[in-house]
This record gives C-alpha cells, sequence and structure tokens, in this order.
C-alpha cells in the first residue's frame, strides 16, 4: 500500500512539473494534426496525379493556388466558404452534443425552398425586411427540418445518422417535384422557379462582385457559437449530453431538451445556407443548387475539430480547393474524377489524423 | 486429492494501467468438480477468468491445464484446447439463428452451408440430453434473456469442451431459471465436464459447488470445501477489509425525519424487480447504513431515490413533501445531495475541467451563471476554494478531472455535493477504488455534515466503513430490508447471516 502511495505521489508531482510544457504540447498537437493532415492528403494526391502521367506538383498547386488570381475570383472563394463555414460551424454544435447529423444537405435544401417561397410570394416590402425575413424562413425551415429528425430520437430511439440521411432525399426529391410542378416558372425552358422579388435578394458586399454579406453573416455566426459553446450555460450543457448522458442526467440536465436544441441549430445553420444559395446566388430555386455542401460541411466541422472558430478556417480551405478544382478542369487535362479522388483524400486523412490527434493528446 | 490438477494457477498478475486487476492469484481446480469463485464486484474474478480463456494475457504466472503449460492468444486457442466461458455479456449475434451463431467463423461456408442439417441434428441432440429446450433455427434476439443465455452454454457444449466457466450467470436470471441453471451445472458434472462459477451471490454458491475461493482485491484469499464453511464466513471473507478505525459516535439524539421511504418498489433496468417494498427513515444528526453483498438492489434503490429509475410503488418524502418519481433536477433543487456509486458514469465527466465538474448540477444558476453565461471567474473561484478545503490533488482548476486518480476524483465529487448545502445526502460506496488517505479524509468528512444535522444515507458493501461511521445499519437482501443492527463489531456474525440472507437469529432492533 505504501508503495503505491508512493507511486501516486511521485506521478502527481512529474504531473505538477511538466504541467506547463504538457498544456503547450497538447495545444500544438490539437493545431498542428489539421494542417499535416492536408499537407499528407495533398502529398498523396500528388503522387496520385504523377502514377497518371500527369505533373503532380504542378496540378496540387494550382489547386490550391490557382484560384488566387484577382479580387473576383477570391470572391468567388469566399462565395463558396460561406455555405460550408455555416453548415460546418452549424454542425460543430450537433457533433459536441454527439449528434451525427449527416443531414445539412437536405435541411439546406429545405431552406432554399422557404426562402424561394418567402422570396417569390411577397411583394412590395424594404429590402430592409424582405432579405432578412428571406435568410430567418430559411434557417426556421433547416431548423424545422432537421427537428423531426431531432423528434424521432428522443422519442423513439431512432438513429439521426439513418433518419437524416433519409430526410435529405425527401428534400432533393421535393425541390425537384416542387421547381418541375406546383413552382415551376412556365416561362422558362429549365425547371426552376420565379426569380425572387429584387427586395429579397441578399445585398452585394461589393457591387462587381457576386460576393454576399452571406459571408459577414456566417463568421459572425461562427464567432457566436464559438462563444455558446464555450461560455453559455446552455452550451455547457450541450457538451455535457455529448460527452456522458448520464452525467447529464444525473445532473438534472434534459437529455432530450438539449438534444433538440443541438440539433435544430445545426438544422438552421444548414438553412441558412440554403437560403443564402437561392438568395445570394441564383436568385432561383434549381433542382441541384448545391454541389454537396451539405456533405463537405460535414469535413469542415471534422477538420476544425467541433470547434466553430475554427470551422471558418477549415471552411475556407475546402472553399479553396473546391475553386482550385474548377481552375484545374479549365486549364489542365486533368480528369474531374482525379480532382474528386484527391478531395477525397483529403477527407479521409483528416479522420486519420483526428484519431491519431485523440490518441496523442492522451499520450501528451 | 488427485494429486496433479486439472488447472493450475500460479501467481498470475495482470495490471490495466495503474489498476492491478491481478495481483499473483494463484488457484487449483480439480477435475469434475464445481468451484466457485467468490467476491465483491472488482475483486478480479472475470478479468482472472477471462486469462484462462484467451481473452486477455497474463503480464506475469503460468497457466498449466492437464499437466501442460499453456498460452492462449485467443478464446479460439481456449476452445480448441476444450476451454469455453459464458460471459457475462452475451456474444450472439441477435438477427442471426442459433444454429448459424453456432459455426460463425467455423470452417469455410460452403461446407457449413451443406452441414446444416448435421448441425441442427447436434443442437437438438445436446439439447435434450441437457433438457435446454434450444431450437437450433429460433432468431437469438427472439428470445429471452433466460433462453440466450441457455443458447450461449450450448454453444460452448456444441464445440465440445471439458471446462466450463460461467461468469456471473445467475445476474439475470430469474429465481426459477436459476434453479434450472444450477440443476444444468450439476448434470454437467456428471458428464464428466469441470465447471468454474464466478458469482457474489452467496446461497447459490453454498448450494452447488464442492469448492469455493474467495477473491478480493485481486487474490484469492481463501480456498475451502463447502461442507467446512458456511454463509456467514463466506460473508465475511469477501468483504473483511483490515482497516480499524474508531471515529467518534455523534452524543447527540438524532432530530426530526428528513427523509422518509414508504414501502419502495422499483425495477431494475432490464425489468427484474430490484427493490422490492423497502421502508426506512432517516433522520437530521444520523448517518444510516445500508449493508449487503452488491446486486442486493442497492443500486437499484438509490437510482430510484436520485429520480434515475423509474419508482413502481411507494413514496419517498424528503422534508415533509413527496418527492417520488419528480425527475433528478427538482430532486437536486430540494437539498439532495447524492455521492454515485458509479463515479465515471453519473459523477463526473471525464474529459471536463475540475471546474466545469464542479458545477455540474448548478451551470444554470447564480453565481455560477447570470443571463445564460456562465462567469468563468467565479467558477474558478468556487473549485479552487473546493480544491484547498478537500486537498485535491490537482495542478489547477482547468486540468481535465480524468487526470486526477480515484481518490482525489471522489474528493471533487464529495466536494461538490457537500457545496451544494444539502439537508440529505445519499452516498451509495463513499470509498470504493480510493486510497486509504482520501478514505479517512471523506470519512471524517461525512461525520462533519452528520454534526452539523444533516441526514445521510451510505450504502456500501464495505463492512468497515460501515461500522466506522454509522449509528445504524440496515440490511438489504433480495431487494428488502432484513433487519437492523447497531454498528457493534461484536455482531458480526449476526450482520453476515443477514447479509446471507439467513433470518433464523431474529434480529432485535437498535
Amino acid at each position: 500500500m505504501a508503495e503505491i502511495n508512493q507511486g501516486v505521489r511521485e506521478t502527481v508531482n512529474s504531473q505538477a512539473t511538466h504541467a506547463f510544457t504538457h498544456t503547450l504540447s497538447r495545444a500544438a498537437i490539437s493545431a498542428l494534426t489539421p494542417i499535416a493532415a492536408v499537407l499528407v492528403a495533398l502529398a498523396f494526391g500528388a503522387a496520385l496525379l504523377s502514377l497518371n502521367g500527369f505533373n503532380g506538383s504542378d496540378v496540387v498547386t494550382v489547386m490550391v493556388f490557382g484560384s488566387f488570381q484577382d479580387m473576383r475570383s477570391v470572391g468567388e472563394i469566399l462565395l463558396k466558404a460561406t455555405p460550408l463555414i455555416l453548415i460546418g460551424a452549424g454542425l460543430c454544435v450537433a457533433f459536441r452534443c454527439s449528434i451525427w447529423n449527416i443531414g445539412a444537405e437536405g435541411q439546406l435544401y429545405v431552406g432554399a425552398i422557404a426562402a424561394t417561397l418567402v422570396g417569390t410570394s411577397i411583394d412590395g416590402l424594404s429590402v430592409w425586411v424582405h432579405a432578412p425575413l428571406v435568410m430567418l424562413a430559411g434557417a426556421l425551415a433547416g431548423a424545422a427540418w432537421a427537428g423531426i429528425a431531432g423528434y424521432l430520437k428522443v422519442r423513439f430511439q431512432a438513429s439521426e445518422i439513418v433518419t437524416t440521411i433519409m430526410l435529405n432525399y425527401i428534400a432533393l426529391i421535393l425541390t425537384s417535384y416542387l421547381v418541375t410542378g406546383p413552382m415551376r416558372d412556365a416561362s422558362a425552358a429549365y425547371p426552376q422557379s420565379a426569380r425572387l422579388v429584387r427586395e429579397a435578394w441578399t445585398p452585394r458586399l461589393v457591387t462587381d462582385l457576386r460576393l454576399h454579406i452571406g459571408i459577414l453573416v456566417a463568421l459572425v455566426l461562427a464567432v457566436g457559437l464559438y462563444i455558446f459553446l464555450r461560455r453559455s450555460s446552455r452550451g455547457f450543457a450541450l457538451r455535457v449530453v455529448g460527452l456522458n448522458p448520464h452525467a447529464a442526467r444525473y445532473a438534472g440536465m434534459n437529455v432530450a431538451r438539449n438534444v433538440m436544441i443541438a440539433i435544430c441549430i445545426s438544422g438552421a445553420m444548414a438553412g441558412l445556407a440554403g437560403a443564402f444559395e437561392v438568395a445570394g446566388v441564383t436568385r432561383r430555386l434549381y433542382q441541384n443548387i448545391s454541389p454537396g455542401y451539405g456533405f463537405e460541411g460535414i469535413a469542415v466541422a471534422l477538420l476544425a475539430g467541433n470547434n466553430p472558430l475554427a470551422a471558418i478556417l477549415s471552411g475556407g480551405l475546402f472553399a479553396t480547393l473546391r475553386s482550385g478544382s474548377e481552375v484545374l478542369q479549365i486549364t489542365s487535362q486533368v480528369p474531374q474524377v482525379l480532382v474528386l479522388v484527391i478531395q477525397g483524400i483529403v477527407i479521409l486523412s483528416v479522420v486519420a489524423f483526428a484519431k491519431l490527434r485523440d490518441v496523442l493528446r492522451i499520450v501528451a | 486429492m488427485s494429486t496433479r490438477p486439472f488447472l493450475r494457477i500460479d501467481n498470475i498478475r495482470k495490471r490495466f494501467g495503474p489498476i492491478v486487476a491481478s495481483d499473483g492469484v494463484s488457484l487449483e481446480i480439480e477435475e469434475g468438480e464445481i468451484h466457485s469463485l467468490l467476491g465483491e464486484n472488482g475483486a478480479g474474478k472475470s478479468v482472472l477468468m477471462s486469462m484462462i480463456c484467451g481473452m486477455v494475457r497474463p503480464d506475469e504466472g503460468d497457466i498449466v491445464y492437464k499437466g501442460q503449460p499453456v498460452s492462449f492468444a485467443s478464446p479460439r486457442d481456449a476452445i480448441r484446447q476444450r476451454i469455453g466461458m459464458v460471459h457475462q455479456h452475451f456474444m450472439l449475434v441477435p438477427n442471426l439463428t442459433v444454429a448459424e451463431n453456432y459455426i460463425l467463423g467455423q470452417g469455410s461456408a460452403l461446407s457449413v452451408i451443406s452441414d446444416m442439417d448435421k448441425v441442427h441434428r447436434k443442437i437438438r441432440a445436446l439439447s435434450e440430453r441437457y433438457a435446454l429446450d434450444v431450437r437450433p433455427d429460433a432468431i437469438v434476439e427472439d428470445l429471452s434473456v433466460g433462453e440466450q443465455q441457455r443458447v450461449e452454454i450450448l454453444k460452448v457444449l456444441f464445440h465440445g469442451i471439458d471446462l466450463l466457466i460461467l461468469d456471473e450467470p445467475t445476474a439475470v436470471l430469474t429465481p426459477q431459471e436459476t434453479d434450472r441453471l444450477l440443476c444444468l451445472m450439476s448434470d454437467l458434472v456428471k458428464d464428466g465436464k469441470t465447471v468454474v462459477f464466478i458469482s457474489h451471490k452467496l446461497d447459490e454458491v453454498m448450494r452447488v459447488s464442492n469448492r469455493i475461493s474467495v477473491m478480493r482485491d485481486g487474490r484469492v484469499v481463501h480456498t475451502v470445501k463447502v461442507g467446512e464453511t458456511n454463509a456467514r464466513e463466506l460473508a465475511r471473507m469477501m468483504v473483511g477489509r483490515d482497516v480499524r478505525m474508531e471515529l467518534p459516535r455523534n452524543p447527540e439524539p438524532p432530530g426530526p425525519i428528513v427523509l422518509s421511504v414508504e414501502n419502495l418498489a422499483c425495477r431494475a433496468e432490464n425489468g427484474i424487480p430490484a427493490v422490492r417494498g423497502v421502508s426506512f427513515d432517516v433522520r437530521a444528526g444520523e448517518i444510516v447504513g445500508i449493508a449487503g453483498v452488491s446486486g442486493n438492489g442497492q443500486t437499484e434503490l438509490s437510482l430510484a431515490l436520485s429520480g434515475l429509475l423509474p419508482v413502481d410503488t411507494g413514496r419517498v418524502v424528503l422534508n415533509g413533501k413527496e418527492i417520488t418519481g419528480l425527475d433528478p433536477a427538482a430532486i437536486n433543487a430540494r437539498s439532495f445531495s447524492h455521492i454515485p456509486e458509479d463515479r465515471h458514469k453519473h459523477g463526473i465527466v471525464l474529459p471536463l475541467s475540475l471546474s466545469e465538474n464542479t458545477i455540474l448540477q448548478r451551470y444554470d444558476q447564480k453565481p455560477f451563471a447570470t443571463g445564460g453565461m456562465l462567469n468563468g471567474r467565479v467558477i474558478a473561484e468556487h473549485t479552487r476554494d473546493l480544491i484547498k478545503r478537500f486537498r485535491v490533488k490537482s495542478r489547477d482548476e482547468n486540468q481535465p478531472i480524468a487526470a486526477l486518480s480515484g481518490g482525489n476524483q471522489q474528493k471533487l465529487v464529495v466536494a461538490r455535493e457537500l457545496a451544494r448545502n444539502p439537508d440529505f445526502i445519499l452516498v451509495n460506496q463513499l470509498t470504493r477504488g480510493i486510497d486509504i488517505g482520501a478514505m479517512e479524509f471523506v470519512m471524517e468528512e461525512m461525520l462533519k455534515q452528520r454534526d452539523s444535522g444533516r441526514a445521510i444515507l451510505l450504502i456500501s458493501t464495505e463492512l468497515e466503513e460501515l461500522f466506522a461511521i454509522c449509528d445504524r445499519i440496515l440490511v438489504m437482501f433480495h431487494g428488502g430490508i432484513l433487519g437492523e443492527l447497531p454498528p457493534d463489531r461484536t455482531r458480526l456474525d449476526e450482520l453476515g447471516l443477514l447479509m446471507a440472507g439467513n433470518k433464523e437469529q431474529p434480529a432485535p432492533a437498535g
């Protein structure tokens, strides 16, 4: 017994001595692993391209830096970053609560539908009223759509992984139905809705660019959600529920209510992203308004380590890669599939490094 | 006695990180006996048997089986040597049939499918021989827990074994199913098999075993023949601890009733009745102990009192107001503190900091939060104060609580619960898994609380702990309260008898 006590004492002492370096190394591990993940993935991508007879390093360079040509192209990157940051930051909240919402894509579409309805059916409002109303409609619709999965989870213990994926299909097919049927603009050749009235459009940030104020909203909300998770009572409860639901119940927290709040926040963020796509970019609802932002948002949150503040950076990175791959398609012979493969490698690498980070944190 | 034991375990050691699960265990099993392994939760029974059946590898020591030293890399190796184990948690694929479960991982898919008829016949034959009532084409998830267990036992028999290890098989069974299982064990021995029966239920062990080994703190402390012992002695061997502490009793008579429990009944999470009509009072300024071998309803009693398990019948009254069936938040708000049995499951959130763990219940209350936002400074100050007062060894309040030793984690839980100024404190396993220094500290802290007029209910399987600080001791057995005793060491025998469910001697109320 005495030996054990001695051992414990020594452990405590050594813990205290190494406290500072310990904290430092943990922070370094947290910050460096995502960067390492991306670098390793790009190296793999370059090797893969070389095997296929391309100049790997050149192509990867274009992919990363090719899109930084002028103000316009930077604007396009930020335009793509907007939905990714919104969705990624929202998913950070759900994932922190251990809710695996895979349905951001569907929530985005439902948000886009609601935004279109509000943006086409009302006329004569000031832009100060109508544009925010469209955003609010998108956010509420996204929250409600996610709330369905949340309700099924707390009421029937239905796995949200399954239900959110199912709801994705429903939302996509619903959109197709609406733009080919009831909401179709009869004068157009392609299936699309009528155009939103001008007052409903999301104001542009710079007159000549497509970039709209959505990027600012995304940044503010990402910071807001970071503060919410870190500093608010509700955010604390969400984290406790996510880490240990038994302890949450013991402490008197309402697990079901916290689960609903977390999933609805992530749904609202995705719905808002959908509203911005319609009101800020396309002005109309189409069948394929999202090129998979809802799914890429999962990778954004993952790379950010479920930290909404870091989701700003990882959202920016994924937007850059996406723009870069578009540049590649125009300027080189690299087939689009290979570009997609490289994006896939980035995501796999992020997952692998996230696991490695957890291991290193325990060791450190 | 045969000269060469069937299975000899020699000085086995196994550590999991800082936890010593087997601390030099030696044990001999003879051919054709039912050998029971008795011990409290965490005494090291399951780990020891997992090493014999190839699930876990020992760090040190030898296993000699049928005269040969063996070292199994996997359960499959052990089965090849005709050793099979039925685990507490069943290892069956729920959506497959019984027969399909048995052939998983056996031979090539083609040969197995063509032999399916043979497999079915073999299962039916074994099922009839041991009256197991197992149908080879039944889907596992459609079966009851008792049936699934028979499926597990038949699986082991199907693969052919000489040594059968049963890990707490009766924990999930009804009394009738238990009787049936004990008969089956005798039948297996008649067929020349050897059975190791892990349990902490004294009556079952006494009924069926030839010999009994008692484990405590990762060691075998005694091996006895069943005819040469009794339930009372076994109970003492199981819970005995050498720490002797004499702490002052409260000279003041206890005050008014704070918590009153009337005829409370509830079921465990698996639906089996666990608490069957329990009544008692706890008064201000007294510590009431609940003794008992674990698994007699203590866990469910404390979960039901704190609102974590639904109450079937009965009433719980706190300070004159009924709290039966309220949710934990409402109960917490009525001056009710709870130091839970399973620290890691309920008591703390391991990855969170000490600060965050101290506000687990009061995260949305003043002064820790205002306007929905946490007051980091107030929380940190409060935590530092608790760390100092309760001598919690830690780097600072921002350290994850996972980095602390068990004793220091427990001190923080105790500190948090006492800081909430409770009228009533429910304590389940105050000193489990903590070192002696921390143990004395938290026990003295409980006495201080008692002296300041709080009502304390202390549920424990550690008799020494109960003797040291309780004012009276209730004994729980099979979900009921069997008797009440004063905390008097000279009446240890009586306590042991009650713990074993024996009420022959009338127990005078203390």
